[in-house]
């Protein structure tokens, strides 16, 4: 990567901030889920993701935290924000209305996660790059795991794969603002520090379509793409999940646990 | 067979295990052993996923970061407790899908202590520290009982719960060292789980049939009032320590015996929750039977693939 100016701490902070938060509201959403998947493999499975999800966050927000001072904690920063503080994009705050949509919301977000922190593995910020050399195997089991449930769900039977489809027809729009940078973003890009996110369409793409051809199931046709995630413009599900997420620390502010 | 063949068998059979043997899945054993093996195996195994509820119930809400990957780190232990005991359940000669039916008939049964609703949360921590704490002293005695397969899950098994009940422990210290608000959170959560915990050693032992049998077997080393009572002396003094109140009036140390005195759990109240009317004894069973109804598609599809995969395997082979 070559290397610009070197963005201030303030954007650096945002840039990892924002990474994170995708990996924060889709951890939190499969948190929810353990105890009540179809059998005892699938919860362990899904827990595990979530598990590897929170500790990337853990990782980021606590470097965030360091470059933020004033007090900041991994803590303040995923539980103290405004809804239009968080900058995950609107694909992972969509809601698990089956297993087929949960596999598909993982599936969609853990190929672009992967693709992301190929790039990030060789990030001008020495932390960055160590955060994404040790997520990127947990990621790659990720994606082989929704890959493998969404060929399993594709290509089992007509209800599975009925299911799968419309879970697919459902999020699919959420697949693309990802691609799209931000200023944060495009600066970390041009610092050699973040990726160039829009040279990852077409590899993603590339990939999905492969995974679905052994699905046997189709992209829906004339999508229109939803954004507006990354500049904190979310949908009616996020402020649900922020309440429940954030109920203990603004009932009891500034305590220890 | 005949009966003189059996007798023999059971003679053997009997030796084995007062010699410390362990009976293994492919050995005989008497058709009382296996019936019971399969009953309180299972048992343990539903309690180990219906206990996953009330703590699950507090993932998404946990305070912090740290606290929220510890709770879910416990709960799918938890999951994999279920999961090794089912296995073993399974070398007696019944399947996972059968039991699970069984838990969702309501015909088996599971730990009363989980139809206790988690309202604050202190009630983690009161949970990690009691429940959990209840549950090693009941299973470190079946480390050393007589049927391999669960011997072996009670080994794996007893590791992670201690490690659950220390940081339960550590979430009230936590409490007890914060705001009176936290204090006073703590205080309340002992208060409402201390008597079910106790509970869940089971009836007195005047009251309580088939001992000797499961002593023999040892799937049972101690009374259940034993069992009570070594608990009740080794979490007094953790209560002390951090500075909560046990909620019995009645409880004092008698120097004579050596032991705590303590007061008369509710029995009345221990039959009903035992009996299904409990405070979420009906909301657990729905969430169970809620999860495996929204779940037979996706287990449906699985098998269905697999089919798929076993037939072009074959057809590749022929080719
Ligand atoms: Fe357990
Ligand atoms: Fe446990």
């Amino acid at each position: 990567m070559t290397a610009a100016a070197a963005p201030d701490t303030r954007t650096l902070a945002d840039f990892v901030i924002g990474m994170a938060d995708n990996d924060l509201i889709l951890a939190q959403q499969l948190g929810k889920l353990c105890g009540h998947g179809p059998n005892l493999e699938t919860d362990i499975a899904l827990t595990n993701i979530s598990l590897d999800l929170f500790g990337q966050v853990r990782s980021c927000f606590q470097y965030a935290a360091t470059l933020l001072g004033n007090g900041a904690t991994e803590d303040t920063i995923a539980f103290l924000r405004k809804e239009h503080e968080y900058r995950n994009v609107l694909l992972v705050e969509q809601p698990s209305l089956d297993f087929g949509h949960i596999i598909v919301r993982q599936f969609l977000y853990d190929v672009f996660h992967h693709l992301l922190l190929e790039r990030l593995q060789f990030s001008a910020d020495e932390t960055i790059a160590a955060i994404a050399r040790k997520s990127i195997k947990e990621t790659a089991y990720h994606v082989r795991f929704s890959a493998d449930w969404l060929v399993r769900l594709g290509d089992g039977n007509d209800e599975s794969r009925a299911r799968a489809q419309a879970a697919l027809d459902h999020l699919w729009p959420y697949a693309d603002e990802w691609f799209l940078p931000t200023a944060v973003e495009s600066a970390a890009a041009a610092a050699g520090i973040g990726a160039d996110l829009p040279s990852l369409r077409e590899p993603y793409q590339r990939k999905v379509a492969a995974v679905l051809r052994e699905a046997t199931l189709e992209l829906p046709a004339d999508t229109h793409f939803r954004k507006g995630g990354k500049q904190g413009i979310h949908t009616e599900h996020m402020g649900y999940i922020l309440a429940e997420m954030q109920s203990m620390q603004r009932t009891y502010p500034g305590m220890q646990w | 067979m005949n009966e003189a063949q059996t007798t023999s068998l059971e003679e053997v059979f009997n030796r084995r295990i007062d010699a410390e043997e362990k009976i293994e899945p492919k050995d005989w054993m008497p058709e009382k052993y296996r019936k019971t093996h399969i009953r309180q195996i299972s048992q343990h195994a539903h309690s180990e996923i219906v206990g996953m509820l009330p703590e699950g119930n507090w993932i998404s809400r946990a305070p912090t970061l740290r606290r929220k990957v510890a709770l879910l780190a416990k709960v799918q232990d938890e999951a994999g407790h279920g999961l090794y005991l089912y296995s073993a359940a399974e070398t007696l000669g019944i399947s996972r899908d059968e039991l699970l039916d069984q838990l969702h008939d309501g015909t088996a049964k599971y730990s009363s202590i989980f139809n206790y609703p988690t309202l604050t949360w202190a009630d983690i921590g009161a949970i990690g520290w009691l429940v959990d704490g209840a549950a090693i002293m009941n299973q470190v005695a079946l480390i050393n009982t007589s049927y391999g397969p669960y011997s072996r899950a009670m080994v794996r098994i007893c590791k992670e719960e201690s490690f659950h009940q220390r940081q339960g422990y550590e979430i009230l210290m936590t409490l007890m060292k914060g705001t009176d608000e936290q204090r006073a959170m703590a205080q309340d959560a002992l208060d409402r789980w201390w008597w079910p915990s106790l509970m869940m050693f089971g009836p007195r032992d005047d009251e309580s049939p088939n001992t000797a049998q499961s002593m023999r077997w040892k799937l049972k080393r101690k009374s259940n009032d034993e069992l009570r009572q070594a608990f009740v002396d080794q979490t007094v003094p953790q209560a002390e320590l951090i500075g909560l109140r046990i909620p019995d009036p009645a409880l004092c140390w008698n120097e004579e015996r050596g032991h705590y005195d303590f007061g008369e759990i509710d029995w009345d109240e221990f039959r009903q929750v035992v009996q299904g009317n409990g405070p979420c004894n009906r909301e657990r069973l729905e969430a169970r039977r809620a999860a495996h109804r929204n779940g037979t598609w996706v287990r449906e599809a699985a098998l269905a693939h697999a089919a798929k995969q076993a037939d072009r395997d074959s057809l590749r082979k022929a080719i």
